[in-house]
């Protein structure tokens, strides 16, 4: 087969699975588990196969035009080169272990057929997106994506956390869809294709007339898809779907895409000035905002939310620095890292009954009743808090030297001011992470108090693909920097001497701060009791998840908050911590921005319907109601009396009759 | 025998029967009523077709003919008649016309052992007109 044919399958396969999957879940429960691994995992292997014979050289393109449109023509198109057949190979990989992972994770859920469909239906999206070389094509798997984390999100509808969770997903994301679409539309007319390629040709020769305007725009949507503040608001609240569906979204899909998208477009970006300004604002304001939100939380998976909007903020931190190759290594390392870490939590929240960290801290001995899961996050809790050798230290040490090479002036396609802010933000977010991946940490497994409840060992394969991602989570960034280049620009993603340094000292600055004021506080803790733990330790692990998070917020007052004393992040962030917990509030800005504006101005509609037109309508009906009341009075019920009438009016007639005929 | 007397006295037993449907209130004596009506007719097309026959080479009597089929409808139409008399009587206790108002706009509860239908009967139209 050719590679060309190889790619079109790599979608194309999950997607049939799904159908398939959509199809025959009811009828053949039996089938559900393989039609929703064998799929993935061949498009898994066939995306490894593309990107061997791709092999980093020149771009494969393959279009054809199934009709004309009229205007710009629209066209299936294939572009795949370095970073499209990569990018692939993570998602496979990714979506595999989650597929995997979900048939020990969900073993017991009735609805478990209809999840597995969804994922991969959620893979093919990304995966299309990924291949894509024409941007309408693009925007369907894109859109495709918003779909499908909106059932994935709301896969315990019982609880209303996940139905509105889901519902913000989906209409956050949208938000920013539509300036999205707009954007495509400025970007296509101005440059006359939706082909990438040509896209990118049109930008090279000066042919975008307002590369501005089209950048902003095309922004909008990346924020909403990767959360990136301030439309990141849908991403810690996605939390109430199940661990695989976090696992799936935050690795390697949903917040890859706008990353992922701005990655392919990025000579676009780089003709404004002022759209990698935003791009560099918005990153810093993402990464340093989002983790001491981190800080704060005591929901373990909201950690790991926070954390990837901040891991998505270097990337796009990489990407203002205009170097995309590191924005890229980032996002592969990164994919791989943070798939470990929820598919781990998922474990523990297992094993623990709940998902409270401050239930967690008051429980000896978590970490032997899952030790595979001890193991192996804590080796992706050292790739996020970016300590050499792990993965997360190269790649995160090519984005601030990308950060660094641009704020002192040596390119010219991003500005100096842009360098700076990536590079500062990037250290400080550096020292916050280590602090918060310590404090998660600590608390999960340092807990003192009772015995953690024994409920058996975890099914075998949840701990197998922990052990899969373990390998890329600890390796990946360490082979690959050099290998790297040759796939992507060509740019150096080595780790420089100065921001290596920098970057190392800070995180480890980070961790030992947080351990000390863990140890501070702990003697606090063991005196206040607390926590809720889940009431059926012996469901399956979708089950307990689903009552933790429903028992957070009536045992706690608020799904992301504890009034923990024992806290580190509440020492180390003091007055700052009880807005962090909240996400500095955004949630309640939207509600006053636009919330409230909408129920208000709905709540007028509804008056002026209830009270003003069906008052006209009211009226108009009086009239004839008047009319029916004087004839219903006719209506006696005495059949006689109709008789009556009957005969009246029959001598009525007659005389008339007679009078007519004889002419008077 | 001149055509006067019987068209008259068949004018006579009509109006009698009238007067009996629209104003008797036992629903048997409007039965019978209907009855002396239907009569009263019979009695005209027999006389009208003795009168008719005389002036005609041949007839084929039609008109006494007719007057056996509604004598044979009548006899059907009594007995059908005072079927539903006596189940409304059975059910009611009584089979007093005036009383049996059920088809009435917001009609009253004709009888004490009719109340809890006739509410929910009032009951339904209220929702209907609603």
């Amino acid at each position: 087969m050719t590679t060309t044919t190889l790619a079109v399958l790599v979608p194309l396969l999950p997607f049939l699975g799904a159908a398939a999957g959509l199809l025959l879940g009811r009828t053949a429960p039996g089938f559900a588990r393989p039609l929703a691994v064998l799929p993935t995992l061949a498009a898994f292997v066939l995306a490894t196969l593309v990107a061997a014979r791709q092999g980093g050289g020149r771009a494969i393109d393959a279009a054809t035009e199934l009709t004309p449109t009229g205007s710009v023509p629209i066209e299936l198109a294939l572009h795949i080169d370095g970073f499209a057949a990569l990018v692939a190979v993570l998602v496979g990989c990714v979506a595999t272990c989650v597929q995997i992972y979900s048939t020990g994770y969900l073993r017991d859920d009735p609805r478990y057929p209809s999840y597995a469909a969804l994922v991969s239906l959620f893979t093919s999206a990304m995966l299309l997106v990924v291949y894509s070389g024409d941007l309408m094509v693009l925007l369907v798997g894109w859109e495709i994506m918003g779909i499908c984390s909106y059932f994935l999100v709301g896969h315990y509808w019982e609880t209303p956390e996940a139905r509105a969770a889901s519902l913000k997903a989906f209409l956050v994301t949208k938000l920013g869809d539509i300036p999205f679409l707009i954007g495509l539309f400025a970007l296509a007319t101005d440059a006359g294709s939706f082909r990438i390629t040509k896209v990118l040709g049109a930008v090279a020769s000066g042919g975008v007339d307002h590369p501005t305007l089209i950048a902003l725009l095309l922004l909008a949507g990346v924020a909403g898809k990767s959360a990136q503040f301030p439309l990141h608001t849908w991403l810690p609240d996605a939390m109430a779907g199940p661990t695989p569906v976090s696992a799936l979204i935050h690795a390697a899909t949903m917040v890859a895409a706008g990353v992922y998208f701005i990655a392919r477009l990025l000579p676009l970006f780089e003709a404004s000035q002022a759209a990698m300004i935003v791009l560099a604002v918005m990153a810093a304001v993402t990464m340093i905002g989002s983790a001491l939100a981190a800080l704060a939380q005591d929901d373990i998976k909201r950690v790991l939310a926070y954390s990837t909007i901040g891991q998505l903020g270097y990337m796009t931190g990489a990407l203002a620095a205009g170097d995309r190759g590191a924005a890229v290594f980032h996002l592969l390392t990164h994919g791989a890292f943070k798939a470990l870490l929820f598919l781990a939590a998922g474990v523990i929240i297992h094993a623990a009954g709940t998902n409270s960290l401050a239930a967690m801290s008051r429980m000896r001995n978590l970490r032997d009743r899952v030790p595979d899961a001890y193991w192996t996050m804590t080796v992706a809790l050292l790739a996020l808090a970016a300590i050499p050798p792990f993965s997360g230290f190269f790649s995160k040490e090519s984005v601030l030297g990308a950060a660094e090479h641009v704020a002192t002036g040596h390119t010219e396609h991003a500005p100096g001011a842009a360098g700076w802010t990536v590079l500062v933000a990037g250290l400080l977010t550096a020292l916050l992470t280590a602090a918060y991946a310590m404090r998660l940490w600590l608390l999960t497994f340092r807990g003192r108090g009772a015995e953690a409840p024994d409920h058996g060992r975890q099914p075998l394969v949840m701990n197998a693909v922990l052990w899969v991602l373990a390998i890329p989570s600890l390796a990946l960034g360490g082979l690959a920097f050099r290998l790297l280049p040759d796939w992507f620009d060509g740019g150096d993603l080595a780790p420089t001497l100065t921001t290596s340094v920098l970057g190392t000292g800070v995180a480890l600055v980070g961790g030992i701060v947080t351990y000390a004021a863990w140890r501070h506080t702990t003697a606090v803790g063991a005196r206040v009791p607390l926590g809720a733990v889940a009431a059926h330790p012996e469901g399956d692990a979708a089950l307990v998840e689903a009552e933790a998070i429903a028992s957070h917020e009536p045992a706690y007052g608020n799904v992301a908050y504890a009034p923990d004393p024992s806290d580190p992040g509440r020492l180390l962030l003091g007055p700052l911590h009880r807005h962090a917990a909240v996400g500095f509030h955004l949630d309640a800005v939207y509600s006053a921005l636009f919330v409230r504006p909408v129920q208000a101005g709905a709540s007028l509609v509804r008056f002026l319907d209830r009270e003003v037109v069906d008052t006209y309508v009211r009226g108009a009906g009086t009239l004839p109601r008047w009319l029916g009341a004087a004839v219903r009075r006719a209506q006696t019920g005495n059949v006689q009396t109709y008789v009556s009438a009957l005969l009246a009016g029959t001598v009525v007639l007659a005389v008339a009759a007679v009078l007519v005929a004889t002419g008077a | 025998m001149h055509l006067a007397y019987p068209a008259v006295l068949s004018a006579l037993l009509f109006c009698t029967g009238l007067y009996g449907v629209l104003a008797r209130r036992n629903a048997i004596l409007v039965l019978m009523s209907v009855e002396l009506m239907l009569n009263a007719v019979n009695l005209n097309l027999v006389a009208f077709d003795v009168w008719l026959s005389k002036a005609a080479e041949e007839t084929l009597h039609s008109g006494q003919a007719l007057t056996l089929f509604t004598i044979a409808i009548a006899a059907a139409e009594i007995g059908i008649g005072l079927a539903i008399v006596l189940a409304v009587h059975r059910n009611r206790g009584t089979s007093d016309i005036d009383r049996l108002r059920d088809t009435a706009e917001g009609h009253e509860t004709g009888g004490p052992d009719t109340d809890a239908p006739a509410t929910g009967t009032a009951a339904e139209k209220a929702e209907a007109t609603a």
